[in-house]
Parts: structure tokens; sequence; C-alpha cells
């Protein structure tokens, strides 16, 4: 348990700013759920667009380079109405010798409402989000190895969409665990929401130190720990770690834990695969299973729209 | 604390909407119940009304006015209308209508589907306090209603209409 306040929640125990998914109560993860779901039929629109953040600034303020994730908060934040920004600081001003609470100082002068902050550092956000003033929201895009709430969000978005229920779910996180801020917020949502059985497959340097105490079972073999699954989710090797002592080499990686239709053919015959992108065909995943029918990476993509749209309209919402 | 919560029968007033309604809305006109009231009422016309009337459902919660006064609803339904509002006449359909502020919302949530040849409102309860210029077509009863209670539609377990009265709250 969080022995400090949480200040993720404002004093009527609403979603203020999205930080993490841990310390998160299983009502606002549901509400963002199924507020998501409504936004699915609008995206699903000739008029993609609603009017709800009309006059709200929001600014993507990544400190790490993240082109994609970028993009998809600023459709989501067009499809509100917001008017949006994005800030490739990584290239201006923290080079240029800027502290991030400068940064931000600088950009609230110019009246933001709400920012979607990616760094590479752990923690970032909070400190961002504890001195913004009381009106302004944060929203963690990514920071460092520690979480990345919105794509936990819509990994669990997707699972739900396919398996309507989590209470009987056999999940599986399958790569480097360790660095992994995705493996982290999924671990954390899915235990929240009930998932009564969480695996974690991957190379034991690639895996956590004491990782069982977040009430997941550990697996080294794809062959045991792929076995009866009804979701997997494939992480991305990060190439930079194939130059450390972590890993022996991209080919030797992809014949013990690259995800082949063989090693597939374990799981459940209905289980999906998830992938938060981007993919390295050939290195964890194999194309065949990408491209294949069990591949839910594309719904993926489409759901991580709704789900931000979702974020931002709660958090907008919520006064302090 | 005990809350004062008054329950009232509302298939007279059904009644009442529903044979106005019969004497005067297309054979083809669409009813889009706004939810969750009107959904529950629009359904009922439907069953109840000659003609070929197809169902829609919207929620109007992003397209509301006060998102930072009240925040966003804590549960949005998907609106669903399964055709196409182009050249149709549609009525829409709701429980109360107190400020007109849902139903501008509604009418604003309709034409991003297209464009309508007309819209109609058809209100179980016309409570007054309007804010907008907006009247209704067809109303089953017109209450007066002291402006700190909230008055809302209700179903039991056996589909009978209800109003409820309480005091607002926040």
């Amino acid at each position: 348990m969080l022995s400090k306040k949480n200040i993720q929640l404002n004093e009527n125990g609403e979603l203020h700013h999205l930080l993490a998914i841990e310390g998160l109560p299983k009502r606002i993860l549901e509400r963002i759920l199924d507020t998501a779901e409504s936004f699915v039929g609008i995206n699903e629109r000739e008029m993609k667009v609603v009017p709800l953040l009309r006059g709200k600034s929001i600014f993507n303020v990544f400190f790490e380079n993240s082109t994609r994730t970028r993009t998809t908060f600023e459709i989501a934040a067009k499809r509100l109405s917001a008017d949006v920004v994005s800030l490739d600081v990584a290239r201006s001003s923290t080079s240029k010798g800027e502290s991030i609470l400068d940064t931000i100082a600088n950009l609230s002068a110019m009246h933001a409402d709400m920012f979607v902050v990616r760094h590479s550092a752990s923690g970032a956000p909070y400190l961002i989000a504890q001195n913004v003033a009381p009106h302004v929201h944060v929203v963690n895009a990514g920071d460092g190895r520690h979480e990345h709430p919105t794509q936990g969000l819509l990994d669990v978005f997707t699972i739900r969409k396919y398996k309507k229920q989590f209470n009987h779910l056999t999940v599986a996180i399958v790569g480097d665990i360790l660095h992994s801020r995705v493996a982290r917020s999924q671990i954390h949502a899915l235990t929240t929401l009930g998932v009564p059985e969480l695996r974690v497959i991957g190379p034991q340097t690639l895996l956590p130190a004491e990782i069982e105490r977040l009430g997941v079972r550990v697996f080294t073999s794809m062959e045991e720990g792929l076995r009866g699954v009804d979701v997997v989710t494939m992480l991305r090797l990060q190439n930079e770690r194939m130059n450390g002592a972590l890993l022996p080499s991209a080919s030797e990686y992809f014949s013990r834990y690259g995800l082949t239709p063989q090693k597939l053919a374990l799981a459940k015959p209905d289980a999906i695969v998830l992938h938060p992108g981007p993919m390295n065909r050939g290195v964890e995943i194999d194309s065949a299973v990408a491209d294949g029918a069990q591949s839910v990476i594309l719904p993926q993509v489409t759901y991580g729209i709704a789900i931000r749209m979702a974020v931002m309209a709660i958090l907008a919402g919520a006064t302090r | 604390m005990s809350v004062q919560k008054h329950q009232t029968d509302a298939e007279p007033l059904f009644n009442a909407l529903r044979d106005q309604m019969a004497a005067s809305i297309a054979y083809d006109a669409k009813l889009i119940g706004v939810y969750s009231g009107g959904a529950w009422l629009a359904e009922r016309l439907k069953a109840e009304l000659d003609g070929e009337h197809e169902l829609g459902f919207i929620d109007v919660a992003f397209y509301r006015d006060d998102l930072s006064m009240s925040g966003l609803k804590p549960t949005v339904r998907a609106t669903h209308i399964p055709f196409s509002v182009e050249g149709a006449h549609l009525v829409i359909v709701d429980d109360v209508l107190f400020t007109g502020r849902s139903i501008r919302a509604a009418i604003n949530t309709l034409f991003d589907y297209g464009r309508p040849a007309s819209i109609r409102l058809a209100v179980l309860v016309d409570r007054g306090g309007r804010e907008l210029p907006i009247a209704a077509d067809f109303v089953g009863d017109a209450l007066i209603v002291a402006a700190d209670q909230m008055l809302a539609l209700n179903r039991d377990e056996t589909g009978k209409l209800f109003l409820t009265m309480e005091p607002w709250k926040k």
C-alpha cells in the first residue's frame, strides 16, 4: 500500500493525474475502460471529433523521442477538440541546459491545461505533477523503466474486448521484463482487474529480481510458460540490450524466446497475441504470428486512441 | 440523513405522450432515445406506436457544456445509431425537459452523424426552467417542480415506469 497520499487522485477520489497503474483502484481502471468503449464508436464514425475539450490546451512534452506514442496522444487530443502542441524537447530546450521544471513552468505560462510527458528517467512525471498548478493535469506517456500507464490500459482494454472477463484468464508476458515499463503497467492492471494467473517468461538476465512479489509466476522456458495461456504479450527487444552482456545474439534470442507458430500452438487455440510495437520481426516475433489470425496487434493501436481519449476526458473533468 | 424521496406512477404520462405522437409523427420517423430514461421511453414507443420506427440511442456526455463544472459523468453509454440520419425524420425522446442543455447537446450529437430532414422533440415531463430557446413538440405532462429537486425516470423489474423526485445530489 502507498503510505503517502496518492497524488493521482483528488479529494473526491477521482483521477486527477495518470502517472502509474500501480495504486489505482479497480473502479478507476474500469471507468477508464468503460469510457473508452464509448470512444471506440466515435472513432468509427465519419465525423471523428467531439467537442468535449474545446478550448483546452494539451502539451505533449517528450523528453525522450517516440513519434508513435506522441502521435496517438495528438490524435486523441484532436478528436476531443483540444488544442494540442507537441514539443520534441529532447532536441531543443534540454539540450540547451534547461531543467525539466523550467520547461514545464514556461509551458504553464502559456496556459496549459494538461501535460503528456515522456521521460527517460523513472518518476519524472511525478516531479512535474507535484509542481504544476492545481487545475493542471499530467499524463505519464512512459517514464524510464517505471510505467507506461496508457499502454497498460490499452492492453487490458484489448484483452477485455476479445476475452470479455478477466477472472478466468491466464496471461503470459514474454521478453525483456527487466527494462519494460509496458510489462510493469500491464502486470499492475491485470492484477487489479482480477486476472488469476499471470506469468512472465524471459531469460534470467532480463527478469527483475523478486518479480514474484508482484504476484506473477516466473518461467525461463517458453515451452513451459506458454502452455494453456489465453493471452500472450510479446515485448519488444530493444536493440541496445544486444550490445551489453545480457544476451548472446538476436538469432539465439529468437530461437529460444521468439514467438513462432509452433510455440504459440502450446497456448489455448483461441489465445490472442499482443505486442506494444514497434515490432522486431524475426527477433521477438515471427511474421507468421504477427500477421496471423491470433494477432490483435493492430486492434491495440486502434483502441489506444480510444483509451487516450478516455483518459484525457476524465482528467479534464476532474477538479481540485 | 434521511432524504425525502417521492415516487409517482409515470404510466399515465407515457400513455398521453404516446397518443399525441401517434396522431402526428411520420410513419417512418426514427426514434432517438437519450440515455437512460429516454432510451426506455423510445423502446416502449417503438413497441406501442404503429409504423416503421427505427431506434437509435445516444449518450450526450461528449457534447455537454458543463465538463469543467461537473466533470465527465461516471458511466458514458455508447451512442448507437444503426441507420443513416442523413435526410431522416428524427424524434429525440427524453424523460425530463428542464434547462434544455442536454437537448442542445443531443441535437449537436445528431448533426455529427449527418444532416437530418427534421428533428422533433418528445419528452415525458416538461418541468420548465429553460435556459435555452428549446421547446418540446410532444409532452406527456407539464409539472411544476421546485428548483432544488431532481426529477428522474426509473423503471422497475416489470418494465413499469415511475418518476422519482429527490433533492439534487452534487
